[in-house]
């Protein structure tokens, strides 16, 4: 009824049609479709084991046999990017979730009942803030040691205030619209409107951020793993590859120059997806680009 | 104005108390007893217990809290587990690294995203623009330790223009202090840069189409004099703002390019001090950090009250 008056009149087919005109969401759909086939893929298949040592061929260069060389240990550099990808891809997928899953509540709360609720929010908030992901995942493995599920926990609590900001800021806009006041006047409650009006209206802000945040996420994992603090060996991971590569640098520069194209590949294909759903879904923002 | 600068103010010092409160309430729930840790395995029960009443560390929490607050305004942080020295010492050399490197690395990124920013959006979906943004897109995806592994090869080991790594100290001299400075600082500056010059192109579009804009161009103002004062102040907001939160990253960031350069700044410093369960010098750089980051984006909040003239009326 004139809930729906305020909604942009979007067809599916109209959605779609602008979906294959625009390029950043085409290439990077392409790319991150690709990146988690070939993490799916490596379940199954890796053109090598990647826990094997074949000391006889470490640290060869790119060939035939192994297309990104082979590193210290002889291991396939090739297949352990393969494989790092489920480990960067986990990380990132799970941190957005516990970022949403309590950033989001958090936000539309404050937004809905505003006053002191929303002041202790945002509060709460800078405070997270002042913590740059990796000071809070330096204290947090200084508490539990390095580890994958510290590293995700760590990039999580970051990704908290993130999407409480974006779900409020989202949130603050549409209550005073119309069709809140007539859902208010047909007597829902402030837990329903929010659930049947408000989230599926924000619902665009919260995918682009999502996927912004799960192209940080991919980023502050590699760093993390590269200074240790997260996946530890023998699980493959890109920012632990680096951090073998740096020391061989000069004999096999191949052990850095792989893994670091796939963190930029993957983050790339992220952030075009994100820019072109925003650009898709958001009418204002095509004029800006 | 006042009411607004006050209120940021009082904000950031509720930020800073609370944060102080996390950082101490983390540092309490970890294992190991520091006076422990300073006497070895073979002290007695008797002799870890005394000093334990020496360093204060039997006293109420709150107490220990306020006490441990309290140094930290007067910069004294207390004395390093492994050291044996006061914590300021140790963190006072190493902060003559990290934050020049810092600065540099900020001044390096604005100097080059704020006329790419401006070039982009002056030519808006033209060749060039098209091209910047293409570098910037790759620009933000590239991870800075990475790009610092490609600048050492490329600069360090095959073209021997700079040192691979390490410090000299300030004392070899400025200059040769500074080169060795250099490569992390670009390092921290590209991607930083990248996100940077996007936020000011994306600004300066928006301040571009409003009408005052138009006017000016009107009255007979050269473009260029319309883009760089008119539009460039009133895009500033954006740009001071992602400013603010790329220094947090970028003081982050040192903490692992520091790694890469085998720098005596406070990120070396900080990953020796977890290994050796020096939780004191942890929680003092973690402190130190953080009330950087609070002061830097008071410093934002307050400069947008010198570029925004409406903040400057606002009660």
């Amino acid at each position: 009824m004139t809930m729906r008056i305020d909604l942009p009149e979007e067809t599916l087919a109209g959605v779609l049609a602008k979906a294959f005109g625009n390029r950043s969401f085409l290439i990077g759909l392409v790319i991150t479709l690709l990146i988690l086939a070939i993490a799916l893929v490596s379940f199954v298949w890796t053109p090598y084991d990647v826990t094997r040592l074949v000391i006889a061929d470490k640290a060869q260069a790119p060939s035939w046999a192994h297309w990104f060389g082979t590193d210290h240990f002889g291991r396939d550099i090739l297949s352990m990017v393969v494989v790092g990808a489920r480990n960067s891809i986990a990380v990132a997928l799970v941190a957005v979730g516990i970022g949403m899953g309590i950033g989001v509540p958090l936000g539309a709360l404050a937004a809905a009942r505003g006053g002191l609720a929303d002041e202790a929010l945002m509060r709460v908030n800078d405070v997270v803030f002042a913590f740059p992901a990796l000071l809070s995942a330096i204290m947090i493995t200084a508490i539990f040691g390095p580890g994958a599920v510290n590293a995700i926990i760590a990039i999580g609590i970051f990704n908290i205030p993130v999407f409480a900001r974006v779900a409020r800021a989202g949130a603050l806009a549409i209550w005073p619209r119309e069709f809140i006041l007539a859902a208010r006047a047909a007597g829902k409650g402030m837990t329903r409107i929010t659930v049947e009006h408000i989230l599926p209206n924000i619902a665009t802000l919260l995918l682009v951020q999502g996927t912004i945040q799960f192209a940080l996420g991919i980023l502050a994992e590699a760093g993390l793993s590269y200074v240790g603090l997260g996946a530890q060996p023998p699980m493959p991971s890109w920012g632990r590859m680096l951090f073998d590569a740096q020391t061989r640098m000069v004999i096999a520069p191949w052990m850095a120059i792989f893994p670091g194209m796939a963190i930029v590949i993957t983050v790339l294909g992220l952030n075009l997806l994100g820019d072109g759903i925003a650009d898709i879904l958001d009418p204002k923002s095509r004029r800006r680009r | 104005m006042t009411a607004y600068l006050a209120k940021r103010l009082i904000i950031a010092a509720l930020t800073l108390v609370l944060a102080s409160m996390v950082v101490f309430a983390v540092m309490e729930v970890l294992p190991g007893d520091p006076a422990r840790l300073m006497l070895g395995l073979n002290a007695s029960a008797d002799q870890v217990e005394l000093l334990r009443n020496q360093m204060g560390l039997n006293a109420p929490l709150v107490l220990r809290y306020l006490h441990w607050a309290g140094g930290l305004l007067s910069l004294d942080f207390g004395r390093s587990y492994t050291y044996s020295v006061p914590v300021i010492d140790l963190v006072r050399e190493r902060i003559a690294v990290s934050v020049p490197l810092a600065l540099i690395a900020l001044a390096l990124s604005t100097i080059i995203a704020i006329p790419v920013g401006v070039f982009s959006a002056s030519r808006q979906g033209r060749a060039g623009d098209t091209l910047a943004m293409g570098a910037a897109q790759i620009g933000v995806a590239v991870p800075n330790f990475w790009f610092a592994l490609m600048l050492i090869y490329l600069f360090a080991v095959w073209l021997r223009l700079v040192p691979a790594g390490g410090f000299p100290g300030w004392g070899a001299g400025v200059w040769t202090a500074l080169k060795s400075l250099i490569l992390p600082a670009v390092a921290l500056a590209l991607p930083q840069a990248a996100i940077l010059g996007r936020v000011a192109r994306s600004a300066l579009i928006e301040v571009l189409n409003e009408d005052y804009i138009r006017t000016a161009r009107a009255k007979g103002l050269p473009y260029r004099a319309v883009l760089w004062r008119h539009a460039l102040r009133n895009a500033m907001i954006p740009v001071l703002t992602i400013l603010g939160l790329q220094f947090a990253f970028l003081l982050a960031g040192t903490i692992i390019i520091e790694n890469v350069f085998y720098l005596p700044g406070l990120g070396r410093l900080i990953f020796q001090a977890i290994t050796q369960r020096d939780l004191i010098v942890v929680e003092s750089i973690v402190m130190l950090l953080v009330a950087a980051v609070i002061l830097i984006n008071l410093l934002v909040d307050f400069s947008y009250a010198i570029v925004d003239p409406r903040l400057r009326g606002r009660q």
